[in-house]
């Protein structure tokens, strides 16, 4: 199987890949980055959701040869030295979850959002988020977790 | 009302799978117990004792005396709470840690549970049915406040000291009159000691400290950084991934298998493909290799001709299950006279609701990681029947249930759909052949396929009325859907409700969150509101005017109140409606708005209110959460959500054709609890779901005179749905 390199949270991560295998199943089955979840295989729920170049990639519609070379950033990667990132900290602050499954997918998704419009209004934040599906119904604090996190951000 | 009434009409349902006879032993191994968790002091529960309490059922069969173990308490301090219940997003692991922190006088922090875990925890019939808080919660205290006695009695012995004098106090025991202090861990250290509990009087609910408040979500931060193992991303040594081959159609037999391809890929890609019966399946060192190898199989299926969908409802009525109780139901008694009653009424209504099969699409699908030491299985996965699939999975294979154990790690959700074992007993099996451990994930389409539906129904309704609106006449029947909640809490001499199970229904059917009650409750308060306006009455005074039951009129008063019932009239664009009940100890009302675009025949729901009671509150964020989360959950099955099917195919099992409320589907939100500190605590992980379907129904009648009396609401637009009188079909 041939093998391919991927720069994933800042460092090169080598690994065998099966010719068109998606990034979600490479991140997971082969790197030990399970953080990134599955929960369609159809691009239809966000729960894959990862950072390719800043912009948030479902991952499990990504073939790993096309994101090569570029930087991807998975939910393993937000925290500094043991430090949550603001999304991070917002999202427990707001307890933004219940079964917790679709959380990584929010948050990365939100860290997508945020990296491109520090202030988004809450149409922009249902606009961008609908993509994610949280079963639980957790949607309002998930809400309030991004806009907890925006308000946190330094104006520009 | 009360749930005493309904256990007399003999009409409570039993959930997806069959309640076995317990056989189960408390296979507790003490030593190995305090081998695992270290010296110090257990508290556990007699047997016979335990089981009565978990099972509320009488057991005649004798049970050797055993220990089951249900807390620890070590030499450091450390406090393990050990408990068969499983943690699916419901929140129970922070909710029954404050219970058990409260009546011990301890810190949350110093408190961890084992849940789920067959070999190390207490038997438990599974987690549903809304019973963790009052039952599991009342154990867990019970033997918390064992523990404490215990404590005390240790600490008075060490210090030779008057036990009266003796408080209980975060953690440490205090001596009142010396002022000296001992912390919990040094009054057990290096001993093995073993408590069995006796019936002890529990701390009341106005004296909670750590209960009732809004402890954040244990270990949340590993939730937040994808640190969190779900089953899906355990590993073990050597694994394995697994594929399973699926049947062209449900009960589909397989009529021959060319496995020459596979077998020939097989060997340089460490695949190992198996064949036993029906059963075919793969599994290879990565999931790419194994999904080559489900591909290269030739199956050929032989499928009988099955109902679809056209006709179902037809087919529900029509087809009596006569022989068995069916999905636990039996016909209901008659109060009075329902006849005489509909004879004299002044008023008269008959109509005919009915709601689609739906499923419960947890986002994390069925996964299992299964591994054989020789004759031993461990089988790690998300069910809410740890016990339940351990038995499964030693029948599956022939061996005692003492070689089986079952794992739950905390789970992707679950709404009453992982009752069962399936993809634990297929991991199994391909880990016994492979002799590696196997990993086996369900895939979106397998998870929507090959689990199981809540039931699809049809209900009849037929009420009379007196001229002044009070209920004379009421009779509800129930096809296949389910008896939860058939009975009314309203106030009526003369009713009648009956469940009648249809016999080979179309669709696997099994627990969904709610059971029958989210179909009964919209077809009651539907048909209420419908009433309300015969008898030209405001669909809450029409309520009120006929419920005692005083927790039921406070959540409706109470919700009527902060929505503003009746500030505003609805118009042709602007809809509110009303509607509520009382399921499993839980109270609700739910008001809702919604806006109207005439020219597409599209409802949006803009706002919602609910109340709830469900007792003396144990964590309100994590209530608060629950609700709103059913109420979205809820906003699926009333408005969008339907399993299409087609002779014994589902058609449409992925997300981009099976709709899931999404984040702009949901409305502003507005809970109220109503906390009753003077009464037992209930569940809540259920009843809160059960009024967003009436209420909105109910609101798109009052903008447009359309009464809409099928699940999901807006399977048409709206113009085209139905006339006044016609059903949404």
């Amino acid at each position: 199987m041939p093998a391919i390199t991927l720069i994933v949270n800042g460092t090169e991560r080598t690994a065998e890949a099966a010719s068109g295998e998606s990034l979600l199943s490479v991140l997971r089955n082969r790197l030990g980055l399970t953080g990134t979840k599955y929960g369609c295989g159809e691009g239809q729920c966000g729960a894959c959701t990862v950072l390719v170049e800043g912009r948030a990639t479902r991952s499990c519609l990504a073939p790993v040869e096309s994101v090569a070379g570029e930087k991807i950033v998975t939910i393993e990667g937000l925290s500094q030295n043991g430090k949550l990132s603001t999304l991070q900290q917002a999202f427990l602050d707001e307890e933004a979850f219940q079964c917790a499954y679709c959380t990584s997918g929010m948050i990365m998704s939100a860290q997508g959002l945020l990296a491109g419009n520090a202030h988004p209004s809450d149409e922009q934040i249902v606009q961008r988020m609908n993509g994610n599906v949280c079963r639980c119904g957790t949607y309002p604090r998930i809400v309030a977790a991004i806009r907890r996190a925006a308000s946190g951000a330094k104006k520009p | 009302m009360n749930e005493l009434d309904a256990k007399e009409l003999d009409m409570r349902e039993a959930e997806q799978h069959e309640v076995e006879p317990l056989r189960h032993l408390f296979e507790v191994n003490r030593r190995e117990l305090f081998k695992l968790l270290g010296a110090g002091l257990v508290v556990g529960v007699s047997a016979r004792a335990g089981l009565a309490q978990e099972s509320g059922r009488a057991q005649s069969e004798a049970i050797p005396q055993d220990l089951a173990s249900w807390m620890h308490i070590a030499g450091d301090g450390k406090i393990t709470v050990l408990t068969g219940k499983v943690e699916m997003g419901q929140n129970i692991r922070t909710s029954l840690a404050q219970q058990v922190a409260e009546e011990l006088h301890s810190p949350m922090e110093s408190i961890s549970l084992i849940m789920g875990d067959t070999d190390l925890t207490p038997f438990d019939m599974g987690t549903f049915g809304s019973r963790s808080t009052p039952q599991m919660g009342t154990q867990l205290r019970n033997v918390a406040m064992q523990a404490r006695e215990t404590l005390l009695d240790l600490a008075a012995r060490h210090w030779q000291a008057e036990r009266t004098l003796l408080s209980a106090q975060n953690g440490f025991v205090v001596n009142s009159r010396s002022k000296q202090k001992i912390s919990y861990g040094e009054l057990t250290q290096g001993q093995n000691l073993v408590k069995v509990l006796e019936d002890p009087p529990l701390i009341t609910a106005t004296e909670w400290r750590i209960a009732g408040t809004p402890a954040p979500k244990v270990d949340g931060k590993a939730f937040v950084t994808g640190a969190h193992q779900y089953t899906s991303d355990i590993t073990r040594p050597g694994m394995l991934y697994g594929k399973v081959l699926r049947p062209s159609a449900f009960n589909a037999r397989l009529v021959s298998l060319d496995s020459k391809a596979a077998e020939q890929f097989a060997p340089a890609n460490n695949v190992k493909v198996v064949h036993d019966g029906d059963f075919v399946g793969v599994a290879a060192a990565d999931p790419e290799s194994a999904e080559h190898a489900l591909s290269e199989l030739k199956a050929e299926w032989s499928a009988p001709p099955q109902i679809s969908e056209v006709g179902l409802f037809d087919y529900l009525r029509k087809t009596p299950d006569t022989e068995s109780r069916g999905f636990g139901g039996r016909a209901g008694r008659e109060t009075g006279s329902v006849a005489t009653a509909i004879a004299s009424a002044a008023k008269t209504l008959s109509q005919t609701y009915t709601v689609a099969y739906i499923q419960h699409a947890p986002l994390e699908p069925r996964a299992a990681v299964a591994e054989w030491e020789g004759d031993k299985l461990t089988v790690w996965t998300g069910t809410q029947r740890p016990f339940g699939v351990r038995d499964e999975l030693a029948s599956a294979f022939h061996v005692p249930t003492k070689q089986v154990r079952v794992i739950v790690p905390d789970t992707g959700s679950a709404y009453g759909g992982k009752h069962t074992g399936e993809c634990a007993v297929e991991a199994a099996r391909l880990a016994r052949a492979s002799g590696k451990p196997v990993k086996l994930v369900w895939t979106r389409e397998e998870e929507f396929t090959w689990a199981y539906f809540r039931p699809s129904g049809v209900i009849d309704i037929k009420s009379g009325i007196a001229a002044d609106g009070t209920l004379v006449a009421w009779e509800m029947h129930n096809y296949n859907s389910g008896p939860s909640a058939i009975d009314t809490p309203y106030n009526v001499a003369n009713k009648k409700a009956e469940f009648h199970p249809t016999q080979n229904p179309p669709l696997r059917q099994g627990s969904y969150r709610g059971l029958a009650a989210t179909a009964n409750h919209f077809a009651r308060e539907s048909h209420m509101d419908e009433l309300a306006h015969l008898a030209n009455l405001d669909p809450l005074q029409f309520r009120l005017k006929n419920l005692t039951d005083p927790r039921l009129r406070a959540a409706f008063e109470t919700a009527a109140q902060r929505f503003g019932w009746g500030k505003q009239a609805a118009g042709p664009t602007r809809g509110f409606g009303i509607a509520g009940g009382f399921e499993k100890g839980g109270y609700l009302a739910t008001c809702a708005e919604v806006a109207i675009d005439r020219s597409r025949g599209e409802c949006r729901i803009v706002r919602v209110v609910q109340t709830f009671d469900c007792g003396a509150v144990v964590n309100p964020n994590g209530l608060r959460n629950q609700i709103s989360g059913a109420i979205v959950q809820g906003i699926g099955g009333a408005m969008f959500e339907a399993i299409h099917f087609q002779n014994g195919r589902v058609t449409n099992p992925h997300f981009r054709d099976y709709r899931v409320p999404r984040f702009s589907d949901t409305p502003q939100i507005d809970v109220e609890l109503i906390d009753r500190k003077d009464q037992p605590s209930m569940g809540a992980g259920e009843t809160p779901l059960m009024g967003l379907a009436p209420a909105v129904a109910n609101a798109i009648a009052s903008a447009t005179g359309i009464r809409l009396r099928s699940l999901p609401l807006m399977a048409k637009p709206l113009a085209a749905a139905g006339t006044k009188e016609g059903s949404g079909l």
